[in-house]
């Protein structure tokens, strides 16, 4: 009986110290390819781990991407010489104060030329003090409410001018005449929602109509019935419903209107923050018929966008989707690197900021443009969600909107502007 | 009369939710006295077996499809009723007496348990059972040289420790065979759809839609409810473990086997909370946090109903789930349209789901300060821990 145990707890034994030994033979590799003069270092600071990893790590592996073409395609061309992009990757953890402590290690020990970072409006507000006090660079790529103009910051997804303000012009035009000018906003409680509502309320306002009710629901809560009970009350016959909802709670949403029979012929619904990948962890059958505003759709038919997103499956897998966000993250890279070509420096973060204003990129979109503002132009798209998952696009504004981050519709920011091409102390926001 | 049904609809949905996330955890918490935090996980499981289970039924298409629920739920239940009774035979009978203990371990269990859903692989799951295979293999040996030893803990722990280096390098090793490593299910949220015959409306009263979903939620919990009351007031089992729960060493001593009627209860509670995870795949995002959702108002649920009582889990969940209707909706103002504008705005105010919750919250709060032991507290002797 003992000899048998110890010999197969010796050979237990031995397989593992193997194993060990070739485990650690694994990873290293890759780098080489082509020459280079030096390199640039840059951060990308997303969560990882956490609530936020779902949706974050999505836009590294795009980063990484971006990085890797230019670097394939000779890299980085700084007044006549060649320099590889190395980029460090710092996880956020999706916890706020992270994103802050890492932008200081990315800035002060890794001594990085620029981070690309950032999802929820709530990472973003937690960097912006470390960069404007370092006086330092980030790139943002998602989305967001508008109401801030950082010097330090380069933001290039959607503000409301971009995406929910054309989206209510188009529902009115489409349903006001069926259901009339009034809308039921869902969201959930936090500042974009919030404030993208309370833009929504004073567009309707300016449009004649009405905002018949308005509902948050706390980040991570699946119960919606007493919504729907109030949707049903207020719209008997149906009506339009404005979904800023993030996270889960849009699963809950869905899965629970379908059963209750709020469906959306009876109740268009529009969503701000449900994309191709969303839609995936939905299920495709519960958004079918749904609408979405976004600057950029994986089923947009031009060369530019095929290429996009056969370039990330080919990296990532068969089976992954790109959408807007990915989208947004991958224009940055370039955007930066263009800018940084023209400055003929990296390091000047003073010249690279003048450089960068006007600053072009075919995008998968189409063509963007860095304003003065600090935000770019966007293409604006509204698709409808079909069963396999892709959108269908209704309305295309084909060429790309200017951004305008002071919304015109409130009143505490009417007539307000931002440009940093001016030398003023204000120039972050003024009375145009 | 119309307001007034939709209403009870309503609460009653809310309500029915609550119930049937709630059972498992006061057959555990009531009976047993265990603090359970991974319950919650245990319902994530629940969801993740219906996950499987729909995949399998994919293919068949058709009738056949439409049928995968019934055995989800089924299946959902066995599955992490044994894998309740796993945790109780490795660790939570370890721990009976020390509350403390089992909270924490209980909450360690439910990170493990997340973790693993998220990155769970073909090569992962090898290299655990190599571990543990390792593990018990080489710790037998090691009690049957060093018996009486008195370092024979030390050495089975440090011995324990190599086997699990060895299974996460066996791991890594497998990781890099490419079919091997990739996740099971992975970090992000699943899809989980429910069959035809529960979308939609299941017909009306009056003008009031009554969805399928609901609806089968409210008979589910009903019917489990009634199955749990019925098991613990005639079945043989039922009986030991209220024995059990009433006085551990008069009944060790009458000859019932307390420690298989531990496992029992454990596992009852767990397949309870499977099952509970299986239906709200109907209602809500499936994914590795789904039980963080869901524990916080399981916990108050008991609280509120007390300890070890079921009646007052069926009863607590029903206010709770009326309150949250009731105040969310804000139907208050349509029932009395006449309210002076004071009260009126502050009925406005809590008409919100965050809100709403709020004041259940103050409720719950309030109502403990003066039955501190919930609406039905245990009488007589208490239970031993």
């Amino acid at each position: 009986m003992v000899p048998r145990f110890s010999r197969r707890f010796a050979s237990g034994v031995a397989a593992g110290a193997m194993s060990l030994s070739l485990a650690a033979c694994g990873g290293g590799g890759g780098g080489g390819g082509g020459s280079f003069d030096g390199e640039i270092k840059v951060g990308i600071l997303h969560s990882l781990s956490g609530t936020m990893a779902i949706s974050e790590t999505t836009l590294k592996e795009v980063e990484e991407m971006a990085i890797k073409e230019i670097n394939d395609a000779g890299g980085v061309n700084v007044a006549g010489k060649k320099y590889k992009i190395t980029a460090i990757s710092e996880d956020g953890a999706s916890d706020w104060p992270t994103f802050a402590e890492k932008s200081q290690k990315l800035i002060e020990s890794d001594k990085v030329a620029v981070v690309f970072g950032g999802w929820t409006s709530a990472s973003r507000k937690a960097m912006m003090p470390v960069f404007e006090s370092k006086n330092h660079m980030l790139f943002y790529p998602i989305q967001y409410e508008g109401q801030e103009c950082s010097k330090n910051i380069f933001y290039t997804g959607a503000v409301p001018n971009q995406q929910a303000e054309p989206a209510v012009d188009w529902l009115m035009k489409q349903y006001a005449p069926k259901f009339g000018k009034k809308v039921y906003l869902v969201g959930s409680d936090y500042v974009y929602p919030r404030t993208a509502n309370t833009i929504i309320k004073e567009q309707m306002k300016a449009l004649g109509g009405e905002t018949v009710g308005e509902d948050y629901i706390p980040l991570g809560n699946t119960e919606v019935a007493p919504i729907i009970a109030k949707i049903k009350k207020a719209f008997p016959n149906g009506g339009i419903i404005i979904n800023t909802l993030n996270g889960d709670s849009n699963v809950a949403l869905f899965k629970q209107f379908k059963a209750a029979g709020i469906d959306p012929a009876k109740y268009p619904i529009m969503s701000f923050s449900i994309a191709e990948e969303e839609i995936r962890q939905i299920g495709p059958e519960y958004t079918t018929g749904t609408y979405a505003a976004w600057n950029f759709f994986m089923s947009l038919d031009t060369p530019a966008s095929k290429k996009f997103t056969a370039d990330f499956q080919a990296l990532y897998g068969k089976d992954r989707v790109t959408g807007d966000p990915a989208e947004s993250a991958y224009n940055m890279v370039y955007l930066w690197k263009a800018a940084v070509e023209k400055a003929g420096s990296f390091e000047d973060l003073e010249k690279v900021r003048t450089a960068m204003i006007g600053t072009k990129f075919a995008a998968p979109q189409g063509e963007i443009e860095m304003f003065p503002n600090h935000h770019t132009s966007e293409r604006v798209l509204i698709g409808e969600a079909k069963a396999d998952g892709q959108f269908k696009i209704l309305s295309d504004s084909v060429k790309a909107i200017p951004p305008i981050p002071w919304n015109q519709f409130v009143p505490e920011t009417k007539g307000y502007t931002c440009d940093w091409t001016q030398n003023r102390p204000d120039a972050g926001k003024f009375k145009m | 009369m119309e307001l007034f049904f939709s209403q009870i609809l309503d609460g009653l949905s809310i309500a029915s939710v609550l119930l049937l996330a709630a059972t498992g955890l006061a057959i555990v918490f009531g009976l047993m006295g265990v603090i359970n935090l991974a319950h919650g996980e245990f319902m994530m499981l629940g969801a993740y077996v219906t996950f499987v289970v729909q995949n399998l039924f994919k293919p068949m298409g058709g009738i056949l499809f439409e049928l995968y629920f019934p055995v989800a739920l089924v299946l959902s239940f066995i599955v992490t009723a044994l894998v309740g009774v796993l945790l109780e035979r490795t660790l939570i009978r370890r721990l009976y007496g020390r509350p403390l203990e089992t909270l924490l371990a209980t909450w360690g269990v439910s990170l493990i348990l997340i973790q693993l859903v998220r990155s769970v692989s073909t090569a992962m799951l090898l290299g655990i059972l190599l571990a543990i295979a390792l593990g018990w293999i080489g710790s037998r040996f090691l009690k049957l040289k060093f018996t009486d030893k008195p370092f024979l803990p030390y050495i089975s722990g440090l011995y324990w420790l190599l086997t699990s280096l060895i299974g996460i390098a066996a791991a890594n090793f497998l990781s890099s065979i490419r079919p091997l490593a990739s996740t099971w299910f992975g970090p992000r949220n699943i899809d989980v759809t429910a069959p035809k015959w529960l979308q939609g409306s299941w017909g009306k009263i009056g003008d009031i839609g009554l969805p399928g979903i609901r609806i089968f939620i409210i008979l589910l919990s009903a019917v489990l409810l009634l199955a749990t009351l019925w098991f613990l007031s005639k079945s043989v089992w039922g009986l030991r473990m209220r024995a059990v729960t009433q006085n551990r060493q008069m009944s060790n001593c009458l000859g019932i086997p307390t420690d298989r009627v531990d496992s029992f209860t454990f596992g009852l509670g767990s397949g309870l909370a499977g099952v509970a995870g299986c239906a709200i795949t109907l209602l809500g995002s499936v994914g590795p946090n789904l039980g963080a959702a869901y524990i916080v108002s399981c916990f108050m649920v008991i609280v509120l109903g007390g300890v070890g009582n079921l009646t007052g889990t069926v009863l607590a969940s029903l206010l709770l789930g009326i309150i949250q209707s009731v105040i969310g909706s804000g139907s208050l103002l349509t029932v009395f349209p006449n309210l002076p504008p004071a009260v009126s705005g502050v009925v406005e105010f809590f008409a919100t789901t965050s809100m709403s919750l709020v004041l259940v919250f103050i409720f719950i709060i309030a109502f403990l300060q003066f039955r501190p032991n919930g609406m039905f507290p245990q009488k007589g002797r208490s239970v031993d821990a």
